[in-house]
């Protein structure tokens, strides 16, 4: 009884172990793969580095050489600063909304702003590039800010909605039965309860636009690069080394933005 | 008095009914301008003859439902995304076992570890796999180095290749809504069940795996719906020889500029995923009953 036990726990943590494992490996693996490839001396992506070098962070910070990848991160930071106030603000109003329908009205409206998360959102950027051109206008930044719009609320909306549930209802109620106005009552009862909620909407809603790629790919082009669909570029022409580089400030920037907003809203339990 | 306490009564059952419809009016213009309004004009262009669109009819639909070539390009695509939902569904599962057996600390290491990626760009992640799959790659490096094989393994524009890539820039989106269902598992029923003398792996699958089923399902829809709709990733790791209809529309649109035919494409898309993504939530109510 206890030998037969014991070889099939040994069993059965050896594979979910090594399994498991391997998952959590290939996870963080290629995070680090990327840093290490990034400071290589030599101008391929051979793998071990062979020396250590900060010359592809030097190109890549040259304005001469790299300005079109300075101005696609810029446009890239401009449409995502706009689109995720937006989206806080649009997104923040649709899920008070929704937390006051709760009918079969409102759960059809909220499965539908929702699913830009799960739809081809590539079929939605050929209609944007179809609509400017038909409109006789030129893709611009602010196309480019109303494209991403609807692709990146649905992250405002979700942490939003989960916040409010978490609100006491007999806080609203005897904010109105003592006298306050319902502005009153939001701003002081409401608003301080899905504030977390909101900032990390509004974060993950410019990760999103950031990295968006299937409106970009139709609304970029020279005038309004943005930094993805630049770095694709970049890397179906030629192995620029480069692209490790921009890809180690962006790891570096996102694991800091990353334990920053989890010590002011815990993002990990929000995403 | 009397009068505040019914104002508290009416707002607990009807809160301003009639009066919050400005709140929706932001998003549900959006919704219908941004949403609806390309869905109506992706229909209207895909039903045009020429690239023009002076003549309407069903000529691009004809050319696309009876090419056998755009067939296998769907099935393709859909196959890759049910590969790449088979990859991760085995290794997510693995994880949250673990997971539920590790104290508070290592887990908010191991969702620090999830988050990160899922929050680093699709392009730094698909960059990595180039790195790593190469033929000079990290891959390649340690079966060379091992003695396994003279020659570099052609890893990159493989399918096999661009799977494994998938399921780790897609593992994410299937372990936070897995890791959230399963953390919600009573620890007493997995004690019970040891209690009663089955063995680890029978409370495997007949405790955690039955009741990790909705976080599962959760998570395939959103690894189907990504992985399938992946063009940098399609298009860099799989490079020119895999074609999946990401790819169909990105080169009709900006290569051939064949509006129409590229609208037919896009529209087989979305129906496509919709299908794919309804099926697979109807599995997952009969799994559940």
């Amino acid at each position: 009884m206890r030998t037969t036990r014991s070889f099939a726990d040994v069993s059965y943590y050896a594979v979910i172990g090594a399994i498991g494992g391997l998952a959590i490996a290939i996870l963080v693996v290629p995070v680090l793969v990327v840093l290490a490839i990034s400071l290589t001396s030599a101008a391929s992506l051979k793998f071990p580095p062979t020396g250590l070098s900060f010359r592809w962070y030097e190109a890549l910070f040259d304005p001469v050489q790299s300005g079109h990848i300075h101005s696609a991160a810029l446009n890239s930071l401009q449409v995502a600063g706009s689109a995720a106030g937006l989206a806080m603000l649009i997104g923040t109003l649709a899920a008070l909304w929704l937390d006051r329908h709760r009918g079969a009205a409102g759960r059809a409206l909220d499965t539908a702003f929702m699913s830009p998360l799960v739809l081809p959102m590539l079929s939605f950027g050929l209609a944007a590039l179809i609509i400017v051109t038909m409109l006789r206008q030129r893709p611009s930044l602010t196309w480019l800010t109303a494209g991403h719009l609807v692709v990146v609320i649905p992250f405002v909306i979700r942490t939003v909605s989960a916040s409010l549930s978490q609100l006491d209802r007999a806080l609203i109620d005897s904010s109105a039965s003592l006298g306050a106005s319902s502005f009153y009552t939001f701003r002081r009862v409401v608003l301080p309860v899905i504030a977390p909620g909101m900032a990390a909407g509004a974060f993950l809603a410019f990760v999103a636009s950031m990295d968006n790629v299937p409106i970009s790919l139709f609304l970029s082009n020279a005038r309004t690069d943005m930094l993805p669909i630049r770095l694709w570029g970049m890397m179906e022409s030629s192995l620029d080394v480069r692209v490790a580089a921009a890809s180690g400030v962006l790891i570096v920037v996102t694991s800091v933005l990353l334990v920053v907003m989890n010590r002011l809203v815990g993002l990990n339990r929000r995403v | 008095m009397s009068l505040t306490a019914t104002q508290g009564e009416g707002a607990r059952r009807l809160p301003r009914l009639s009066g919050d419809w400005p709140l929706i009016v932001p998003m549900g213009l959006l919704f219908i301008g941004f949403f609806c309004g390309p869905l109506v004009l992706l229909l209207w262009v895909s039903f045009h003859n020429d690239q023009n669109m002076e003549v309407t009819g069903v000529a691009m639909w004809a050319r696309f439902l009876g090419d056998p070539f755009y067939w296998n390009v769907v099935l393709d695509t859909v196959m890759l995304g049910v590969k790449t939902v088979a990859l991760t569904v085995v290794l997510g599962f693995c994880t949250g076992v673990i997971y539920l057996s590790c104290g508070p600390r290592v887990r908010s290491l191991m969702l620090f570890a999830i988050v990160l990626p899922l929050l680093l760009s699709v392009v730094v992640r698909t960059f990595a796999w180039i790195v790593i799959l190469g033929n000079e790659g990290l891959v390649n490096w340690a079966v060379m180095s091992l003695g396994l094989s003279a020659a570099p393994l052609r890893l990159l524009q493989t399918e096999l290749g661009l799977v494994i890539s998938l399921a780790q820039i897609e593992l994410p989106l299937m372990l936070l809504p897995l890791l959230s269902v399963m953390a919600r598992i009573d620890p007493n029923i997995l004690d019970a069940s040891h209690a009663l003398g089955a063995s680890r792996w029978r409370t495997m699958f007949r405790v955690i795996l039955p009741l990790s089923v909705p976080g599962l399902i959760a998570g395939s829809l959103l690894v189907f719906a990504s992985s399938t709709a992946a063009f940098i990733s399609q298009s860099v790791i799989g490079g020119g020889r895999l074609i999946y209809m990401p790819l169909v529309i990105w080169q009709q649109a900006l290569v051939v500029y064949d509006w129409p035919f590229a609208a037919v494409v896009s529209i087989a898309l979305l129906v496509t995923v919709l299908g794919i993504l309804t099926l697979i939530s109807a599995l997952g109510r009969l799994a559940r009953t």
